[in-house]
Parts: structure tokens; sequence; C-alpha cells
């Protein structure tokens, strides 16, 4: 792999992260974060907001071939800056004004002036909350996770 | 000839007035919320996003509400709003090892990885109602201890280290995921269809089933290998963006159940395997799902075929309660015509007959009187 590619594969791992922490974000944390941005640019509607439907797929047995389990709502929405550069943003549910926003901020994520804005002021929170939720979750479900003991008879 | 009958529009109007009023209740007690409905009874919205087919906890508690908790209503209430939207694609098939578990049972090892872990569970409790949920009073937190971290390894993948279990069900190379949605239904089936079938199915009858399966109209001797609940990840290829990325995460339900099996001139003997998967938290249905899975693999396995639960064609055509209660509760709606046609039919067959053992008796009078 040439170092081109690596930059390429980088770049690509963290539009990944960005999209899918975007998805995982609350319209409330996306309003905050459009709320502090100073310039708030222009952003023209490409595509949507618009709401359709994913049909989410499983495995037979677990790990054998997909089958169709039943769809999701999913909205997704595209737009372009004045400079030019493109968002998209796509999430389960059906909050369009939570699309726009996402697809603003990832269209601001990938210009160098409002990346760090971007980082600090709406993935760091968002990875943040969805950790915490994570551990608080695991940590509930472990208490409920049985202690089998032997009770040990004193023959001897 | 054909006449048409009008006249039922104020009614109609009217009833659905009172149906609003009667929705809403006493009008002293604060009317209920979505976020409500969809927090405090869960399990309900769960049961129609399943059966619905559309995950989405707000609509489907939307849908409840709206319905009176008539689960059914809500579940054809979802289903007639999905086919108003557009589909973007397909996921990218849910991967459930990965599943961040909330519950994970199994009644095969009692000591595996990960553990026996009980989560929000009804089991174990005494079934006694509860007084104190009679008013609101304060609900303690979750009791909490440090995670292991330990990996919550599959029990299907355990026994497979033993080569005695069969493997997860793989259809040819080639084959696409068949969609039900898409095209109709023709049997025999694959197992992919069979599967999104069942998803959807009404828990009740596929209970109902699985029961009849225990009880021995095509028994299978099965053990819950095991029940996990969780949240698993939704992942979509965005054509635009050139890879797959998270949409967000849902919760499911999956069992795997166990099944011994003696062998056939198919298979040898060997652990044989159903599967359930289900939106939303339903171990009932999820375990119902695997065992009417399991007993529809009878003919693939060799076995014969002799119960209800085996019959691909009687299973999948009647487990889907949109239908069933569109094709039953059809029948309540005005058949003035077709009632009117069979009611003079009979009468005739009536008069036919009676006119004819009149004759038999004038018949049988002459007879006597001549001799």
């Amino acid at each position: 792999m040439d170092v081109a590619e690596q930059t390429l594969l980088t770049g690509q791992a963290g539009r990944r992260r960005c999209v899918s922490l975007l998805a995982g974000a609350m319209a409330d944390e996306l309003f905050a974060a459009w709320d502090a941005l100073k310039d708030k640019p222009e952003a023209k509607p490409v595509r949507g907001p618009e709401t359709g439907l994913v049909m989410v797929r499983g495995r037979i047995g677990g790990g054998g071939s997909p089958f169709n389990l039943g769809e999701a709502t999913v909205t997704r929405a595209t737009v372009a800056l004045a400079s030019g550069t493109i968002g998209h943003a796509q999430a389960l549910g059906t909050d369009k004004q939570k699309a726009r926003l996402a697809a603003i901020f990832d269209a601001l994520w990938q210009e160098d002036a409002t990346r760090d804005h971007v980082e600090n002021a709406v993935l760091a929170p968002v990875e943040y909350r969805l950790a915490s939720e994570k551990k608080m979750k695991a940590e509930e479900t472990a208490a409920t996770r049985v202690d089998f003991f032997t009770m040990v008879r004193g023959e001897d | 000839m054909y006449v048409a009958v009008k006249g039922g529009e104020a009614a109609i109007s009217n009833a659905h007035r009172l149906l609003a009023d009667r929705r809403r209740g006493d009008r002293s007690l604060p009317s209920i919320t979505i976020d409500q409905v969809a927090e405090q009874l869960g399990l309900a919205v769960d049961r129609v996003m399943a059966e619905a087919s559309l995950y989405d906890r707000s609509l489907a508690a939307l849908a409840v509400r709206q319905s009176r908790g008539d689960l059914i209503e809500a579940i054809f209430l979802l289903r007639a709003y999905r086919t108003t939207l557009p589909r973007f694609g397909n996921s990218v098939p849910l991967d459930t090892a990965a599943m961040q578990v909330e519950r994970r049972v199994s009644a095969t090892y009692k000591d595996l990885p990960g553990g026996q872990l009980l989560g929000p569970t009804f089991d174990y409790t005494h079934r006694l109602l509860d007084p104190s949920l009679l008013t609101d009073e304060e609900v303690d937190e979750p009791a909490r201890k440090p995670a292991s971290g330990e990996e919550v390894m599959r029990v299907s993948d355990i026994l497979a280290h033993e080569g005695l279990i069969e493997a997860d069900g793989d259809l040819p190379q080639d084959h696409e995921a068949g969609d039900l949605t898409r095209e109709p239904m023709e049997f025999p089936m694959g197992r992919d269809l069979r599967l999104q079938a069942l998803a959807r199915g009404d828990e009740g009858f596929l209970l109902a089933l699985g029961y009849s399966t225990q009880r021995g109209y095509g028994r299978n001797h099965p053990f819950v290998g095991e029940v996990r609940i969780g949240e698993v990840e939704v992942e979509m290829e965005v054509p635009e963006l050139g890879f797959a990325v998270s949409l967000g995460r849902i919760r499911v339900t999956e069992c795997q159940m166990v099944n011994q099996f003696k062998g056939s001139s198919k298979a040898p003997p060997q652990f044989t395997r159903g599967y359930g998967l289900v939106f939303g938290q339903s171990e009932r249905k999820a375990m119902s799902m695997s065992l009417v899975d399991r007993a529809l693999r009878a003919d693939e396995l060799g076995e014969d075929i002799t119960a209800p639960a085996q019959d691909e064609e009687f299973v999948i055509s009647h487990s889907d309660n949109v239908q069933a209660t569109g094709f039953v509760e059809h029948l309540k709606l005005p058949h003035y015509v077709d009632f009117q046609a069979e009611l003079a039919m009979v009468r005739k067959m009536r008069a036919d007959i009676e006119a004819a053992r009149a004759a038999d008796r004038g018949e049988n009078e002459m007879k006597d009187a001549a001799e």
C-alpha cells in the first residue's frame, strides 16, 4: 500500500466515524452545536431531507446467509456549502431537521477551517455520551449476572 | 343490475367522532403522551414494531395510542404507513455476535463465556400483582457492577468446535435474499423467506404452533441454546460515500434453539437448529419463531411431515395477522346483496323439497285408496 492509498484510507475511516457519530447524535446536540457556530454557513439542499425505509437484514442462524428481517425508518439529507463541499447524512428515525443539520456538519467536517469545531462541539461530546451510555448499560447488565456456587459438604 | 346505496356518511363521521372521544376517555385524567407509551409500555411498542415489520419506536407508540391499545389495529396502522415510503436500500446484515447484550441466558451450558445475564426479565418474579404500582412510588436506580469485558460468546460457536451441531444456515452463494413485500408468495419457499414471514408473524399464532410441537405434533426435542437481547448497529452502504456507515442502533431479540436429531437418510445424527430473530425485546416470540423455523425444516432434514407446524403452506399463509384480520373482519361489512341472493336460493330449495314431498304424499294416498 503506498502513501497516497494510506491517506485515502485514513480519510475514509475518519469520514466514516464522522458520519456514523452524526447519525448517533441527538437533535438537541446538533442544534446546540449549530447555535454555538459563529459564522453560520449557507447550505443549499441538494437532496431531501427525506424519509424512507431501509430493509434491515439478519443472517440465518446468526452467521449464515442473509434474510430480510424487516424495515426501519431512515431520514437522509444532502447539502452543498457555498464552497461546493457536499455533506451527506442518514439516520434511523424520521427527524428531518436532524438530518439536515447532520449533513451540514458532515460538510463542515470536510473543510479544514471548520473541522475542529465539528470535532469539539459535536463529535467528541456525542462519542463521549455514547460511550458513557454503553458503559452504564454494561454495568447494569453485569449486576444481573448469575454467580453460581456449589455448597461444599463437610464429609471428611 | 348494480344499485349503489348511499347514506352512511353522517353515521360514519359521528362514529369516528365518538371513537375519538372514547379514545380520550375521562377528560379529568391527564392524556397519555407518545413518550410515555414508548417508555412505559415499551414491550407493547416492541410487539407492534415486530409484527408491523417496521422499526420506529415513536411511530409504533403513536399507533398504540391511536388504536386505544388494540395491538393488531396498531400493527395495521404501521403497515399502512410503511407503504407510503420509498425504500433507500438494504442494510448490511446485522452482526448479532457484536450485540451490546442486555440479557443472555443459556439452558444448555451453566458456565459459558460471558455468563448468564438475566437483564430486565419477568422470570423468577412471583406473578403477584404489585400494589406499589397503584400509586406513583419512587423506583430504585438499577444496581451496577463493573463489567468484565468478557466476550459474550455464541453458544452455537461453542458447540461447533466439537462438530456435533450443524452450521449456520447457508443458502447457495448466488442466492439473493427473497423479499415477501416485493414478490408474491410461492411454495415451497426458501428458509430466508420463511424467516422473514415468521419474524413478522403473529406472536400468538407462532406461540401456539411452537407449543404444539412440544406436545407431540412434530416433536423436535428443543433446548434453548441461548436467548440474547440487546442493541445492534444498523449499517448501510451509501453509494455517494462509497462505504458503509452506521445509521444508529436497534434492539433485537435472538434465539438459538438447539434440537436433538437422530439422523435421517439426508443428515447424520447431530444437533440441528431453529433460529429466531425479532425486532425489540420479545423472548416469547423469538423462541416460538425458532421452534417453528425448526419444525418447517422437516423436508430439508428428511423427517416425516405429520403435524400442522411442519406444513409450510399452512403456517406461512396464516401467520400474518394483518392479512388474517382483514379477511376475518371483512365479514362484518355489508353483504346485503350476497345474502339476498342466498336467501332466495334457500327459499327456492326449500319450496322444491316441500313440493316434492307433497307430490309423494299425494301418490301414497292414491295408492292407499286404491288398495
